[in-house]
């Protein structure tokens, strides 16, 4: 058992080494080979683990794993251990069974790059400090998983680093990380000085003991590092332009895993959380505030990867709206829909560039359905996943979120609605833009026009089932169905749920929310295909977009904004430290003296003139002075 | 009849300046160095005198040691004025003045 829990993160690491030491030498099957099997093993032993944890009583359902101590000081500790419980159990699967797919797409949307041992060992290494993340029993361990998903979401937005442009997207990424994983580490500081330990188990058993803590400044402080990773208000802006990655990259790191860490993170630490409903206030209005924002931004993009982007952020959003609503489950669940139909969603994009040589934009693509048919039905599913079209898998955990937002607060539930009901309409509005009408690619473009090899159709139809029946392991009560997850789970939240206030809606109210959100998403999916397809509204060229439309497809000027108040401020300010205090302060001191000893020693070499009188005088001077302080003494 | 010791001070005093005024202000080297022994025997006329007056023989030796120095010094200086006369045909101190910053 202890075996399998080290190796499942250690799999994937040794598949980094070996093909980042061989490197180029390396053929490209055998790095793809060395890099997906590793990662499938590690899937096979979550597997395994899954299977074990079911099979033990429910009280039994969570174990650690102490590999050795990693610092020991007087009052301090921290060792290097692993926990596995339901919640870890369920993200080791998301990364490595998600992970696994995307790893194989890549084999076929990376073939013939120059880079292509390099990508696959930086996937590797991504995998194993995201499994580090999630499996790590304190905070350092996950602190160093956290840190490490970062470095390798900056190595791998910047994979073509020789454009400056994606460089310069790598590293916005990077900073606006290290803005959130500041925060991050005070309040892991924090917690280590309150709790004297930062051992999960430790820290939540005093939590729970009602140990005086300052929970809500701690739980803010790890908000603020969740806001970072996850790409909520006002830290998002990095998200978006992290697309200038291979679009594997986006399926993997920036949308199914990484960005879920602060979802994880949470709910990891939903005891504390429970403490503080102000952080959980907070969290609301920051994730129902982004989903809105990001929902809003999405509806006016026309890069289809940008699309997607701004829905990650939106749904990320939801996802928090949900934990602040203190429905963890719910939370967690929509994390498991979305990895599969978000990395559906990018992989698909993924086919239609690599079937379009390159091309990003959605007015520039048109009638793709005859062409690429694999690709457009599995987008399909996708986009009846994340629209929330019964049976999908989006309908249920979206359902849950709503109807936890609805008993909460009814000024919530109208805005996540709106939300939602944006979401549908950008997503149609992509599919029906991309693949309907008429073909506008170029007519070179159409020429090579090809579906997509088999290694990248493959995890597409995978994902696509998984994105259809994903949702009915947790079907809700109302419709006569089962919470499997939210009972697997229920351990993990248990401290937290009897602090928090849930309120249970009867089974009518439920019935109406479906119906009422239902009924909605049908009429905007007809109107957007009213617009769209029968009556052929292209999206115009940017430069005739006016108005409101143009602030939006600007993306409210965020970026501009944060340039100019953050960006532009904070080099002028350099800048005059550079001027003022480097150029004029130190170095200048530094140069002065440097100067004034030779000035000083040119005047002082005159004393030695050569004439053996002169230095007699000066004997004698000395003389007499020192015999006359004898004296004076 | 004893001569009082405030006699010996005085010549010692006046003989050591002129010394010192002598090395100061002349340029010929050998002047320079007469002046040198000058000081030295004023100095040792100093501590004979004080010897007698305290009846302590030390300071009697130590001007033998002093006188012995002297010479063996003049010895050396003088070698080293012949030595700077053959090369430069001129013993004036201020000729010799190459050595400087």
């Amino acid at each position: 058992m202890k075996v399998i829990v080290v190796l499942i993160p250690l799999l994937p690491l040794l598949g980094f080494l070996a093909i980042s030491l061989i490197g180029k030498k390396m053929i490209a099957e055998a790095a793809s080979f060395i890099a997906s099997s590793t990662v499938f093993l590690s899937f096979s032993g979550s597997a395994f683990l899954l299977y074990k944890l079911i099979t033990v009583p429910v009280a039994e359902r969570s174990f650690s794993v102490d590999l050795f101590n990693w610092i020991s000081t007087a009052g301090f500790s921290a060792s290097m251990s692993f926990l596995v419980d339901p919640l870890s159990i369920i993200f080791m699967l998301i990364i490595t069974g998600v992970g696994y797919l995307i790893h194989v797409y890549s084999g076929g949307y990376m073939h013939g790059d120059p880079g292509f041992n390099r990508f696959m060992s930086y996937l590797n290494l991504f995998i194993f400090f995201m499994l580090l993340l999630v499996m790590g029993a304190n905070y350092l361990v996950m602190f160093v998983g956290w840190e490490g998903v970062g470095l390798c979401s900056y190595l791998l937005i910047g994979f073509w680093f020789k454009n400056q442009e994606y460089n310069s997207a790598a590293n916005k990424a990077f900073i606006m990380n290290r803005i959130g994983d500041l925060g991050m580490l005070l309040g892991i500081i924090l917690i280590a000085i309150q709790f004297g330990s930062i051992q999960y188990t430790e820290v939540f058993a005093k939590a729970g003991a009602g140990v005086a803590a300052s929970f809500t400044l701690i739980t803010v402080l790890l908000f603020v590092g969740a806001m970072g990773k996850s790409a909520q208000i006002p830290l998002y802006t990095w998200l978006p332009d992290a697309m200038a990655g291979p679009t594997p990259v986006s399926a993997l790191i920036h949308a199914a895993t990484m960005v879920t860490a602060g979802i994880y993170m949470v709910c990891r630490n939903n005891i504390l959380y429970a403490f503080s409903p102000e952080t959980l206030l907070v969290i609301k209005i920051v994730g129902i505030s982004t989903a809105l924002w990001a929902a809003l931004i999405a509806t006016a993009q026309h890069d289809i990867k940008k699309v997607l982007a701004y829905s990650t952020v939106s749904q990320l959003g939801l996802m928090f709206l949900s934990l602040g609503l203190g429905a963890f489950s719910s939370g967690i669940f929509h994390v498991m829909t979305h990895a599969f139909f978000k990395a559906l969603l990018f992989l698909g994009a993924g086919s239609v560039i690599h079937a379009l040589s390159g091309e990003q934009d959605i007015r520039n693509m048109g009638g793709l359905k005859k062409h690429l048919p694999l690709t457009f039905l599995t987008m399909a599913a996708a986009v009846l996943a994340i629209s929330g079209i019964p049976p999908f898998s989006g309908f249920f955990s979206k359902d849950e979120i709503l109807a936890a937002a609805f008993a909460d607060n009814r000024i919530l539930w109208p805005i996540a609605v709106v939300t939602s009901l944006l979401t549908v309409f950008y997503m149609f509005r992509m599919m029906y833009v991309a693949f309907y009408g008429k073909e506008r690619a170029s007519e070179e473009l159409m020429a090579k026009i090809h579906e997509s090899p088999n290694n990248m159709i493959i995890p597409l139809v995978i994902l696509a089932i998984l994105s259809t029946v994903g949702g009915l392991i947790c079907i809700p009560d109302s419709l006569g169905g089962h919470h499997m997850m939210a009972e697997f789970l229920y351990p993990v939240f248990a401290g937290s749920s009897t602090i928090i206030k849930h309120h249970h809606l009867n089974h009518t109210t439920d019935y109406e929310i479906m119906g009422v959100v239902f009924v909605m998403t049908v009429i905007l999916i007809w109107m957007a295909r009213n617009y769209y397809v029968t009556k052929y509204n292209i999206p115009k060229d940017d430069y005739e977009i006016k108005g409101f439309k143009r602030l939006v497809l600007r993306k409210f000027y965020v970026d501009e904004l944060y340039q100019f108040i953050i960006v532009k401020p904070l080099y002028s300010i350099s800048e005059m430290f550079h001027d003022v205090i480097e150029r004029m302060g130190i170095d200048r001191l530094i140069n002065e003296m440097g100067n004034s000893v030779i000035l000083g020693s040119r005047g002082a070499r005159h004393l030695q003139n050569g004439g053996i009188g002169y230095y007699i005088f000066a004997m004698v001077i000395g003389i007499i002075l020192l015999v006359a302080i004898g004296f004076l003494r | 009849m004893k001569i009082p010791i405030d006699y010996y001070l005085w010549l010692s005093t006046i003989l050591f300046s002129i010394g010192v005024l002598g090395v100061l202000y002349r340029r010929n080297a050998i002047i320079i160095f007469m002046c040198i022994e000058l000081m030295l025997n004023a100095v040792n006329l100093l501590l004979v005198a004080f010897s007698t007056i305290l009846n302590d023989g030390a300071g009697q030796v130590f001007v033998f040691f002093i006188m012995a120095v002297a010479a063996a010094e003049v010895a050396v200086g003088l070698a080293i004025l012949v030595m700077m006369y053959r090369n430069t045909k001129t013993i004036d101190i201020n000729i010799l003045n190459r050595l400087k910053w």
